[in-house]
C-alpha cells in the first residue's frame, strides 16, 4: 500500500473552549486497511472522528480527506465526498420516527436518483447484509435490542456503498459472542467491498479480529501506529498495561488460534 | 478520482449463444441511468453476461445484476469474462437478497371503512375506561397518601405549583383581559341599538363569573401545563427512568402523578379567580372608555345585578378542569412507547384530549346547574 493515504491529519488541535483535547496530532489511514483507534477513556477517540467527518471544526491543522481539505471545499464538494463515507455512530443514531429500511433508504433519497422500488430493495439487501433478518426492515428503532440496533446503523452506514467507514465503538454494550459476529461481519464486509475502516474501540477481542493497524491516541496526540505485536514492544505504560494486563492476554491467544 | 463513466450494456445474439455486454460504472451513483432498461431485459435460458468490460462495481450495482441472474430460473445466465471483484460482489449481494415478494393489496372500500369506523369507536370507549380507571388509581393513590402525609413530596407539590400556577398567571389574566374587552364590545356595540349599554356590565357579570373565566383557565393549562407535563413524563419513561423508579421503590403515582394533580387542583381555582378578575376588568375598561360607565358605578351595578351564585358556580368548575387537565397530561406520559414518534404522537393526543375533555365537561356543569335551577 504506497497510494495516497486515504484519511491524512497534519498537526492538528481540537478545543472545547479552553480545554484542549488534541494538539499536535499527526496520522495517516491508507487505502483497503482496517485501522482500530483505542485510547483510555476521554482521550477524544470520538472527537478525533468527529474533526475528521467535519462534525466538530478543529482550532488549526489540516484534515485531508480521499486527498481534499474538508473545510476548503464548496457545498457540493462536500457533499460529494461525504457520500463516500459512511458512519456509524456509537449508538446508533437511527432515526426513531422512521422504520429500518426507511433508516437505509435516507442516505439513498438524498443523494441518488435511484426508483422507490430499486432503494426498497437495496435496502432489504443491505439490512441482510449486516446480519439482520428482512423482516427487520418493518420494525422501528424502539423495537429492536442493542446489537440489532448496532447492524441497522451498520446497514444505514453501508447504504451507499462507500469507501470508508467510520465505526463508532461498534461493539461495545454487545455480548462476547454478538460482538465477534460483529467483527467478524465488517472484517467480511471489508474485504468484499475493499472498504477502509476507521474503527473507535475498547474492545480489545475486536482488535485483534479485525484491524490491520492500531493508532493508540493518549496524551492529546497519537502515542504509537502499529501491527499488535509492534504495539507489544512500544514501551510506554498504558500500551504495556492495556496490551499485557488481564483482558490484553486473554484477548491474545485467540486471535493467534484463528490465525 | 475519476469521474465515474456512465453505465450501459448490449445485447448480442450470434447463433445460438446470448451475450449481455456490461460497460461502465455501475454504482449505486450512476444506476439510474439503465435501471429501468435493465429491469426490461429477459435473457433466454443459458445466456452469459460479459463483466470483462465492466468499470467499478459496488452492491447497488450487484444486486441489479445478481436480480437478473435469478429472473433466469433453472438455468441462470452465467457470468463470463475476467473482472477484479464483479463475481465475488454477485455471490456475496445473492447470499443475502430475497426473490421479489409480491405486493400485498390495500384494502379498500365500503367495509375498510366501516372496520375504521369501528375499530375508532372501540378506541374511543377504551380511552374512556382507561381514563377513569386511571382517576381511581390516582385518587386511591391520594387518599393513601393523605393518610401518611409525612410521605407526600411537598417539594415537588410547590415546585409544580410555580411551575404550573404562578408562571401561567401572566398568560392566563392577560388573554381573560382581552377577552373581557372583546365580549364588552361586541355586548356594548349590540345593546346600543335598543339603548341598553348599561346591560353590558351584566353581559360581563355572568360571562365572566360562570363561563369564560374558568374556561380561559382550563384552555390555557390544556395547551401549556398539560403538554409540559406529558413531555416531562414521556421523556423520563422513554429513557428508562421510570423503570429505575420502581425498582428502587419508588411509586411513579406517588412520586409523578399524585403531586402534580395535587398542585393543579389548588392553583387552578387561583388562576380562575384571576382569569375572572381580568376578564372584569376588561371589561371595566372598556366601559369606562367608550360607553361612560364610570368603575364605580361598573362595580356597584355589578354587585346589585350579579348574584353571588355565579360566582361560586364558575369556581366550583375550576378544580375539577385542574385534575382532568393533570390526569391526562400524566396518564398519556406514562403511556409513551421508546420513540421520539410516540413522544410526540402522546403530547398531541394529551393536549387534545384535555381541551375536549375541558369542553365537554363544562357543558356538563352547565346542563347540571340548569337542572338545579341556579
Amino acid at each position: 500500500m504506497t497510494a495516497a493515504p486515504i484519511i491524512r491529519v497534519r498537526d492538528l488541535k481540537v478545543a472545547f473552549g479552553s480545554s484542549v483535547v488534541l494538539e499536535h496530532l499527526n496520522l495517516d489511514i491508507p487505502q483497503g486497511e482496517v485501522v482500530g483507534v483505542i485510547g483510555p477513556s476521554g482521550c477524544g477517540k470520538s472527537v478525533l472522528l468527529r474533526a475528521i467527518t467535519g462534525l466538530k471544526p478543529p482550532e488549526s491543522g489540516s484534515v485531508e480527506v480521499f486527498g481534499e481539505q474538508l473545510e476548503t471545499l464548496s457545498r457540493e464538494e462536500r457533499t460529494a465526498i461525504e457520500r463516500r463515507w459512511g458512519i456509524m455512530f456509537q449508538d446508533g443514531a437511527l432515526f426513531s420516527n422512521l422504520t429500518v429500511r426507511e433508516n437505509v433508504m435516507v442516505p439513498m433519497k438524498e443523494h441518488t436518483q435511484l426508483s422507490r422500488p430499486l432503494m426498497h430493495d437495496l435496502a432489504d439487501m443491505k439490512i441482510r447484509l449486516s446480519g439482520l433478518a428482512a423482516s427487520a426492515g418493518d420494525k422501528y428503532p424502539s423495537d429492536l435490542s442493542g446489537g440489532m440496533r448496532k447492524r441497522a446503523a451498520l446497514a444505514r452506514a453501508l447504504a451507499l456503498d462507500p469507501e470508508l467507514l467510520f465505526l463508532d465503538e461498534p461493539t461495545a454494550g454487545l455480548d462476547p459472542i454478538t460482538a465477534a459476529a460483529f467483527d467478524t461481519l465488517v472484517r467480511s464486509l471489508q474485504r468484499a467491498l475493499g472498504l477502509t475502516v476507521f474503527l473507535v474501540t475498547h474492545d480489545v477481542d475486536t482488535l485483534h479480529a479485525t484491524c490491520d493497524r492500531i493508532v493508540v491516541l493518549g496524551e492529546k496526540k497519537v502515542l504509537a501506529v502499529g501491527t499488535i505485536p509492534e504495539l507489544r514492544e512500544v514501551d510506554h505504560p498504558w500500551i504495556q498495561e492495556y496490551f499485557s494486563g488481564p483482558r490484553g492476554r486473554a484477548a491474545a491467544p485467540m486471535t493467534e488460534e484463528e490465525a | 478520482m475519476m469521474s465515474p463513466s456512465a453505465p450501459g450494456f448490449a445485447l448480442e445474439k450470434s447463433g445460438e449463444e446470448t451475450i449481455l455486454r456490461l460497460r461502465g460504472d455501475w454504482t449505486v451513483a450512476t444506476l439510474h441511468n439503465v435501471e429501468r432498461e435493465f429491469s426490461a431485459v429477459r435473457l433466454p435460458s443459458g445466456a452469459g453476461i460479459d463483466v470483462s468490460g465492466l468499470g467499478r462495481i459496488d452492491t447497488a450495482g450487484a444486486f441489479l445484476i445478481d436480480r437478473l441472474m435469478r429472473e433466469g430460473g433453472e438455468t441462470p445466465p452465467r457470468l463470463i469474462g475476467e473482472h477484479a471483484s464483479a463475481a465475488s460482489l454477485i455471490a456475496q449481494v445473492h447470499a443475502v437478497s430475497d426473490p421479489p415478494e409480491p405486493p400485498k393489496p390495500k384494502p379498500q372500500g365500503l367495509i375498510d371503512l366501516l372496520e375504521r369506523v369501528g375499530r375508532g369507536t372501540e378506541a374511543f370507549v377504551r380511552e374512556l375506561v382507561a381514563t377513569l380507571a386511571f382517576l381511581g388509581e390516582t385518587i386511591f393513590t391520594i387518599a393513601r397518601l393523605a393518610a401518611q402525609p409525612w410521605k407526600m413530596r411537598w417539594t415537588s407539590i410547590v415546585a409544580v405549583m410555580e411551575e404550573a400556577g404562578l408562571n401561567a398567571m401572566p398568560i392566563v389574566a392577560f388573554l381573560s383581559f382581552f377577552v373581557g374587552m372583546v365580549v364588552a364590545y361586541i355586548g356594548a356595540t349590540t345593546l346600543s341599538d335598543f339603548d341598553l349599554e348599561i346591560y353590558t356590565v351584566e353581559l360581563i357579570g355572568y360571562s365572566m363569573l360562570r363561563e369564560f373565566g374558568v374556561v380561559l383557565t382550563g384552555i390555557v393549562l390544556a395547551g401549556r401545563t398539560n403538554s409540559s407535563f406529558t413531555a416531562q413524563i414521556g421523556t423520563m419513561k422513554m429513557r428508562q427512568e421510570i423503570d429505575a423508579m420502581q425498582t428502587l421503590g419508588l411509586k411513579p403515582m406517588e412520586v409523578l402523578v399524585a403531586p402534580r394533580v395535587l398542585a393543579m387542583v389548588v392553583m387552578t381555582p387561583i388562576l380562575a379567580f384571576v382569569a375572572t378578575m381580568a376578564g372584569i376588568a376588561g371589561g371595566i375598561v372598556v366601559g369606562w372608555t367608550s360607553l361612560d360607565i364610570n368603575p364605580g358605578l361598573f362595580i356597584e351595578r355589578l354587585r346589585n345585578s350579579v348574584p353571588l351564585d355565579q360566582f361560586w358556580i364558575g369556581m366550583s368548575k375550576a378544580p375539577v378542569f385542574g385534575l382532568v387537565v393533570a390526569l391526562i397530561a400524566c396518564r398519556q406520559g406514562l403511556l409513551t412507547g421508546g420513540s421520539v414518534q410516540s413522544l410526540g404522537h402522546r403530547t398531541t393526543t394529551s393536549v387534545v384530549q384535555a381541551i375536549f375533555a375541558i369542553i365537554v365537561l363544562d357543558a356538563l356543569f352547565a346542563i347540571f346547574y340548569m337542572e338545579l335551577g341556579i
